[in-house]
């Protein structure tokens, strides 16, 4: 496929973000922290992860349906409504107790935690471990990470690849409330600990989580989307942020969002922040309807990429009654708080003056205008994404799927699958059906989606693809944040 | 409105209770936020500055709502430095967070170089009938630490103004307490209104004694230099 265009849409120098393949696994990147607070700046290496979810050996396809066993906690098998969910998500203990399920009380089917905890240990035992079983439209998806065990029960479309990404999500909220350390020390001392005691409350962001990362295409691209703003108000965001931090030690992070946007991120010099930590940043604060309410928070925050092993203390707020941004300053400093208030507001009277909570707010309300308005009339929808800043963009959602939107998100999915699919990886991938066509395209510096009328012809697919690519570099400025500022 | 303010005072409260007391409705109804549905736990401690006008003194309080949940527990301390009051909050209809109550006291008392007034709240008088805390024990045990004692429901906003105009009075009867000992004691990030003079003096701490042998409070002072005189 030819296209004119000479560097890649969205691409950039050096990205805020650490740029990622997208199914990788947890694992630690670093212990910044230490680092952070003995000001000893050694830039950290980032080993390879090792991608333990390539090797698909270990899914066992089975044509057999579960049977239930006779135990007075088996009264969910008969719950209509519960059996009816397209994806249960299971929380254990390696000990087998339950720490969390997504629907219902993880109390009353306890017995069910034990069959998972022993698939398990018997797989594992082997010096083997269980990845998957496949039942009919069902798939039974697990994930051991010490000390916990995850498992997915999913009849959706999703592969396995997907629903171990989401597990690992889910582990990383774990991971992020309490610090790791935290998490493996409290079995070391006691196997049979219930973890919920220290839980409570989570099992909000975990569920906000798992919608999340079920409709957002944010969680299978392992990328950011940014709130369009000329690229000259973004500037001014990131240094008004910069100037009112300068004389505060040990900040990390200047995180500020709105609605699941970003709008600038700026770091501490050779820090980098992970798309999966900040993803949970975008998480916390999208649960969090007490952050509404209340001038400012404190909350201790552990960014399992960044740093398992401790936190960060964050300084949440947003900006003004008049624009719902929410700022985050991230520190190590424990008492930090209220220097970081005063630079707050320092922040808020710098964007005032330079008018940029109001282009803030033009653009949060501005109706972005639908493909065909903008001149592609047989493109429905599409997310680009610019791998070296592990950003994407795509358009509102709009006709014919301003209605069932999770039909545009399967689409998405499969054809992320396909480029990734670890045996057999597509580059370039053109689907037909009766109802929409799909293009999918692979290169180095990008991922694109474009999903286009089913009547289509190939060869005017591949034009308007082209014809895209430019639209997209003409506004590269706006749709995403090219400059990596720091602190 | 604020010609009239001869004096400011900022002080430093602290809220601590068991998950689910009701500590951010009591502020929230205090503050006359609407509560609309449920409201949400508090994650890490939220901020909430509140300004309390008591004669012609200005009492500017820094209240500090901090979470209940137990993963939170370990954050506690990063508050206790400076903190001029503690509203410890219980559910009256659940003992054990009144048990919970002393086991604050006790860390409290371990953990602060500086004494602070101490307030004991009894939350959700309205739930009169599930109730499991008599008024006899609690206001016995606060007098036995020598704490003030209060009973409110924010849900019906009953007593709920009560509790903290009277924070904002110990406030100022410690700081002309500390008068006498002509010694103040500005906290750091203070924020006051730029158009009245403060004069940090000395940033010495005064422990003065109260009525009770336990209940003593270091206290902050500003200046009462006002331009507007
Ligand atoms: N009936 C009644 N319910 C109340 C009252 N105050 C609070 N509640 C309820 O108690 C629950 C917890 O209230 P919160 O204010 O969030 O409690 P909290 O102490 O701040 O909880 P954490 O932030 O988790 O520590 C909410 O569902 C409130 O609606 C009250 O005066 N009467
Ligand atoms: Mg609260």
């Amino acid at each position: 496929m030819a296209t004119n265009i000479e560097i890649e849409p969205g691409a950039a120098l050096e990205s805020a973000l650490v740029t990622t393949e997208s199914y990788e696994n947890f694992q630690e990147m670093s212990s910044s922290l230490e680092e952070i607070k003995n000001s000893n700046f050694i830039p950290s290496t980032t080993d390879e992860y090792l991608d333990n979810c390539n090797n698909l050996d270990n899914d066992i396809h089975l044509n057999c349906s579960i049977t239930s066993t006779n135990s007075k906690d088996e009264e969910y098998l008969q719950d209509e409504e519960w059996l009816s969910k397209s994806k249960h998500v299971f929380v254990l203990s390696s000990a087998g107790k339950p720490i969390y399920s997504r629907y219902g009380n993880e109390d009353r089917f306890a017995s069910y935690f034990g069959i998972m905890q022993a698939l398990v240990s018997f797989v594992q035992a082997d010096d083997d471990s269980i990845r998957s079983i496949h039942a009919g439209d069902t798939k039974f998806v697990f994930l051991f990470k010490e000390p916990l065990i995850l498992v997915a029960v999913s009849k959706t479309e999703e592969c396995t690849l997907q629903l171990t990404a989401q597990l690992n999500y889910v582990f990383n909220q774990i991971a992020s409330t309490l610090t790791l350390s935290r998490l493996v020390k409290i079995y070391e001392q006691r196997r049979n600990y219930d973890l919920r005691r220290l839980l409570t409350g989570v099992d909000r962001f975990i569920d906000n989580l798992l919608d999340f990362s079920e409709n957002e295409p944010a969680f299978t691209l392992s990328a950011v989307q940014c709130l369009p703003l000329t690229s000259s108000i973004r500037d001014a965001i990131s240094a008004a942020i910069i100037q009112s931090c300068s004389k505060i030690k040990n900040v990390v992070f200047g995180i500020l969002l709105a609605k699941n946007q970003l709008i600038t991120l700026v770091r501490m010099k050779k820090y980098y922040i992970h798309p999966h930590d900040l993803h949970l940043i975008f998480n916390l604060v999208q649960a969090s309807e007490s952050f509404k309410t209340v001038e400012s928070c404190w909350a201790p925050i552990c960014l399992p990429r960044f740093d398992s092993s401790g936190f960060l203390y964050g300084h949440v707020s947003y900006l003004a009654e008049d624009c719902q941004a929410c700022l985050i300053l991230l520190t190590v400093e424990g008492d930090a708080f209220s220097s970081l208030s005063e630079a707050k507001q320092r922040i808020v009277e710098r964007l005032r003056r330079g008018s940029c909570l109001e282009a803030i707010n033009e653009s949060l309300a501005s109706r972005e205008e639908s493909c065909m308005e903008v001149g592609f009339p047989e493109l429905r929808h599409y997310i680009y994404k610019s791998k070296s800043t592990a950003q994407f963009y795509q358009p509102h959602i709009s006709a014919p799927y301003s209605i069932n939107s999770r039909r545009l998100v399967n689409i998405y999915k499969q054809a992320h699958y396909k480029l990734h699919c670890p045996t057999r990886p597509l580059k370039l991938l053109f689907e037909r059906t009766p109802q929409d066509a799909i293009l999918a395209w692979d290169t180095r510096g990008f991922e694109l989606y474009a999903v286009l009328e089913p009547l289509i012809e190939t060869s005017s697919a591949i034009s308007t693809v082209g014809r895209l690519l430019n639209w997209i570099k003409k506004r590269e400025d706006k749709l995403f944040h090219l400059n990596a500022p720091t602190f | 409105m604020l010609t009239d303010v001869k004096k400011i005072i900022v002080a430093k409260a602290l809220i601590l209770g068991d998950q689910g007391v009701g500590k951010t409705s009591l502020v929230l109804r205090y503050l006359e936020h609407e509560i609309n549905g449920t409201v949400a736990p508090t994650v890490g401690a939220s901020f909430f500055p509140c300004s309390i006008s008591i004669g012609d003194t200005l009492v500017k309080l820094q209240i500090w709502d901090t979470a209940g949940q137990e993963r939170f527990k370990s954050m506690a301390p990063l508050f206790y430095r400076n903190s001029n009051a503690a509203l410890l909050v219980f559910d009256l209809t659940r003992y054990e967070s009144f048990l919970n109550v002393k086991e604050w006291i006790v860390e409290l008392n371990r953990n602060i170089d500086e004494p602070i007034v101490a307030f004991i709240v009894g939350s959700k008088t309205d739930l009169f009938k599930e109730r499991q805390v008599s008024k006899d024990e609690a206001v016995k045990y606060s007098n036995h630490i020598g704490a003030k004692y209060y009973e409110c429901s924010a849900l019906y906003n009953q007593r709920v103004e009560e509790v903290f105009h009277n924070v904002a009075l110990e406030m100022i009867k410690l700081q002309g307490d500390l008068t006498l000992t002509k010694t103040m004691n500005v906290c750091d990030g203070v924020s006051v209104n730029n158009s009245i003079e403060v004069n940090t003096i000395d940033y010495g701490t005064v422990i003065i004694t109260g009525s009770s042998k336990e209940n003593i409070a270091h206290g902050i002072k500003v200046n009462n230099a006002c331009c507007f005189n």
